[in-house]
Order: C-alpha cells, then sequence, then structure tokens
C-alpha cells in the first residue's frame, strides 16, 4: 500500500489530492494506494473573495465549503492539525497524538498572517485578510466621511501581491462615487522602490496612482504603529498621519515547518523551483549553489508555503498542482513522470481590479514577466466570473 | 573586511540567489536588529540591489560605505547611523 498524504486542504492541497486520486483511480480501487488529505479546519474558503467583502459587494458565507465536499470521492479527509513532520523518516504527528506514516507527502499548509507581530497593528489598522478583519473594514468605510486614509504593507512576501494596489484603486472609485474624494487625502505606501514588486505590473500600475490623484510613497514599508499620533512610521523613519489606515500584517509560513526544522524562521518551504520537492536544508550555508542542496525525493511543496519567488496567490498553487499530482502519481505507479507535465515553470495567472469596473489580468512565469492588457471592463468581468464559478471548477481539476 | 575600505563589517547578510526585493528587505530586517554604528555588508546577485539598496540607505538616514562589484555578486556595505 502506496500512502500518500497531503498536509493543508486549502487551493493547493485540494486540487493536488483530486489531480493525484485521479490518476490513481485503478491502485486506489486495488487496495494499492491510499490518499489522505489532512486539514486543520475541514472548511475550504475561497480567500480571494475577502477583499470583496470589504468592498461591500461579497458575503463570508458565500466564501466557505466543507472541504469533504470538494475532495474526490476516493480520497479520505483527516480533520486534524501536524504538528511534527519527519520528512526523512516518513512520518506526521498529528494534534490527536495520532502519527501517518507517508510514502509521498504533498505540504500546502498556506501561510499565516501574525498581525499581533506589528505592536498597534490589532487596534489601529484595518485589513482584508480575513472575512471578520474585512467586515469591520467595511464597517469603518461606511462610517468614512473625509480625512487621510493610508495603505500600507508591513513586510514581503504576503498573499494576492496586487491586493493592496487594488484596495486603494476601489477605494478611490468609492469615495468619489460618494461624494467624498475631494475630503479624502489617499497615500500608499510600497515598501520597495516601485509601486509593485514585478516591473511591468508597477509600469502599468504607476501612472494609475496619478490619474486617481492617490500620493504613491516609495521604500515606504510599514514599520512602527503609534496609536496616540496615529501616525505609521516607515522602514525610512518617514511618518505618515492617518485618520484610517489599512495595513497588509506581517505574514510567515506554517509554525509546524519551523517547529519540525524544514524551514528558517520565516517558515517558508525551500522548494525546487522546477520539481517543487523540499530542500533538505533549511537555511543552507552561505555562498552554497542550490543545485548542491540535497531534495528529499518523495516531499512536494506547492501554493503559499513554498520559498519560490511567486505570488502567494491560489493560482500559483492552481498551477503547481498538476506537477506535484504527476509526480507522486510516476512514484506511486513506478514509472518516470512525464516530463513536461511534472516540469513546474512558474506560470501563475491573475487578474488586477484597477477600479471603475476595470480590470486588467497578469499572466507570467519564470521566463516571461506579464504584458497586463489596458485595462478594461472585461478583465474586470473576468475575476467576478471566476471567483463565482471556483467551487465548480478550480478544487475539482477543471480548468 | 574588504579591499576597497578598512571598514569592520560586523554582519553579513548574504542574498545571493534572492530575488528583488529579497536582497532589501533582508537588509531592512538585519537593520532592525543592528546597533547603531553596526556595518552590514549585503551579498546580492541581484541587479536591482545597486540602485534599490542604496536608495533605500539615503532615504533612512544611513550611511552607504560603498557597492563593490565581486566575482559573480555585489556587496554593498552599509553604517547603521540611527
Amino acid at each position: 500500500m502506496q500512502r500518500v498524504v497531503v498536509l493543508g486542504g486549502g487551493v493547493g492541497g485540494t486540487l493536488a489530492a483530486n489531480l493525484i486520486a485521479r490518476k490513481l483511480k485503478h491502485e486506489i480501487s486495488a487496495g494499492q494506494a491510499k490518499v489522505t488529505v489532512v486539514d486543520a479546519t475541514g472548511s475550504h474558503a475561497y480567500q480571494p473573495g475577502y477583499m470583496y467583502i470589504a468592498m461591500g459587494s461579497e458575503r463570508p458565507e458565500k466564501l466557505v465549503k466543507p472541504e469533504k465536499s470538494l475532495l474526490d470521492g476516493n480520497v479520505e479527509l483527516v480533520i486534524d492539525t501536524a504538528t511534527r513532520i519527519d520528512a526523512a523518516g516518513g512520518t506526521v504527528s498529528l494534534g490527536s497524538g495520532v502519527t501517518m506514516a507517508f510514502d509521498q507527502l504533498v505540504i500546502a499548509l498556506g501561510s499565516r498572517i501574525l498581525p499581533g507581530d506589528l505592536a498597534n497593528f490589532e487596534g489601529e489598522a484595518h485589513h482584508f485578510y480575513t472575512p471578520e478583519a474585512a467586515a469591520r473594514l467595511r464597517g469603518a468605510l461606511d462610517a468614512f466621511e473625509g480625512g487621510k486614509i493610508v495603505i500600507g504593507i508591513a513586510g514581503i512576501p504576503y498573499k494576492c501581491p496586487p491586493a493592496p494596489l487594488e484596495v486603494a484603486f476601489l477605494i478611490e472609485s468609492e469615495l468619489r462615487q460618494r461624494g467624498l474624494r475631494d475630503r479624502t487625502e489617499l497615500t500608499f505606501l510600497s515598501p520597495i522602490n516601485r509601486a509593485f514588486t514585478i516591473e511591468s505590473v508597477s509600469d502599468m500600475a504607476t501612472p494609475i496612482f496619478e490619474q486617481k490623484g492617490i500620493r504613491l510613497e516609495l521604500l515606504a514599508g510599514v514599520s512602527e504603529i503609534d496609536a496616540e499620533r496615529k501616525v505609521v512610521i516607515t522602514d525610512a523613519f518617514e511618518e505618515h498621519p492617518y485618520d484610517l489606515l489599512i495595513c497588509v500584517p506581517p505574514h510567515k509560513g506554517a509554525q509546524v515547518l519551523i517547529d519540525s526544522g524544514l524551514a528558517p524562521k520565516s517558515g517558508w518551504l525551500p522548494t525546487d523551483r522546477a520539481t517543487l520537492q523540499v530542500k533538505t536544508v533549511a537555511k543552507p550555508a552561505p555562498g552554497t549553489a542550490d543545485e548542491d542542496v540535497p531534495r528529499y525525493l518523495n516531499v512536494y511543496a506547492l501554493g503559499d508555503t513554498t520559498d519560490l519567488p511567486l505570488s502567494k496567490a491560489g493560482s500559483t498553487a492552481h498551477f503547481e498542482a498538476p506537477v506535484v499530482a504527476e509526480r507522486v502519481a510516476a512514484s506511486v505507479q513506478g514509472r518516470a513522470p512525464e516530463a513536461k507535465e511534472a516540469t513546474y515553470v512558474g506560470k501563475v495567472m491573475c487578474f488586477f481590479e484597477v477600479g471603475d469596473g476595470k480590470g486588467t489580468l497578469l499572466q507570467f512565469d519564470y521566463n516571461h514577466p506579464p504584458k497586463p492588457p489596458k485595462p478594461s471592463a472585461l478583465w474586470h468581468i473576468g475575476k467576478i466570473m471566476f471567483n463565482k464559478t471556483y467551487w465548480r471548477t478550480v478544487p475539482r481539476g477543471r480548468v | 573586511m574588504t579591499a576597497e575600505t578598512t571598514t569592520t563589517v560586523t554582519t553579513t547578510i548574504d542574498a545571493r540567489g534572492s530575488f528583488c526585493p529579497g536582497p532589501l528587505m533582508e537588509l531592512i530586517r538585519g537593520m532592525r536588529e543592528a546597533e547603531v554604528g553596526d556595518v552590514l555588508a549585503v551579498l546580492s546577485t541581484d541587479k536591482g540591489s545597486k540602485a534599490d539598496i542604496p536608495k533605500w540607505v539615503g532615504k533612512a538616514g544611513h550611511t552607504l560605505i560603498g557597492v563593490f562589484a565581486r566575482e559573480g555578486f555585489d556587496e554593498i556595505i552599509v553604517q547603521k547611523v540611527r
């Protein structure tokens, strides 16, 4: 019996498990293979929808479904928390005290937001990374009657890189429609030396900041929040007063990866960019060539979990899952993986809202930066349609 | 110690292999943990670092000691002032 264990029931874990189960249909029915998803909650959340709760166009109950309802009938679901992973020894310890043995392991544990890591964040800053926080932000926007809005980022990487820019653009449109724009000063604090990490996207977004009259401050990562004076202090010691503060909270990878010695303090799991196999050393010695770091041949990572220089977004996990599925299935079946299907080329595709019912599309891979088309209603509608059809398409591997 | 300067480096941050904005973010993290007067060296293979890091250093009011081309990477040396 070959035991395939998938940790995490988000986009990556669910899709990978379903694709593996499909490829191993015969082995599973013959009792030669078993696919198990271990998920902490048993609920699958569609996180890209949270931003729309804050924008007043989505309801939290529409963004969650039981994980079991999304899994192939041949996939077992265990609702439990991984507390220790012995990658070399082939076991995962669970919170219930059970130890699960695996022959193939897929780690898709996502990322964690840590608002508490920045003093005064929880009392002062709004965000949209949980349904509750997004609803609170909606309430604050409804009560807003003008003043200074500051939108900032407390650390890179974070989930859905375009989201804070989208929120800035969408709030600007909303305030204009509500007649509050000329009573509001909007400031966007970018932690790097341009508006967005990818240069071509930055080139597309920068003129939109200008058109919308949103002040764009560069090299201005959020470092401190002074609650008494209502001021944000940046990495470069500049101060920005606010009446309403919206900030991307600090992010880290899963704690169990740090505790198990698989990931460095950041929690992002060292992962091979093409095979998605996990590297055996959490933090290689300075100057070590990447190819000299051995990989675990039966342990894979996908989605936000990895340390790959890609967007932490469902789309990344979506395009990584078929690679993991092919490699896992090939190992179980004792065959060589199909080279093309089993190599991740860094493909990511996501929509980008610019406000006023318009959007654009970011499509790229390791070797081809995005060339976003001119913002139009088409891509905004595309994003809304994608969000609405997600449950029937992505987790089940239909797109 | 480097060939171009007699400054003693307190901490070296090896960000080789990390893509933009990784080396800059690593330096900002290192600066938070450093003491005033410490000298930090960032090793980077990312071409953007030698422009972006000096800009941030200037904006933050620290001292840029120098940007040195090494074999296959750049070494950017910075002193924490505040």
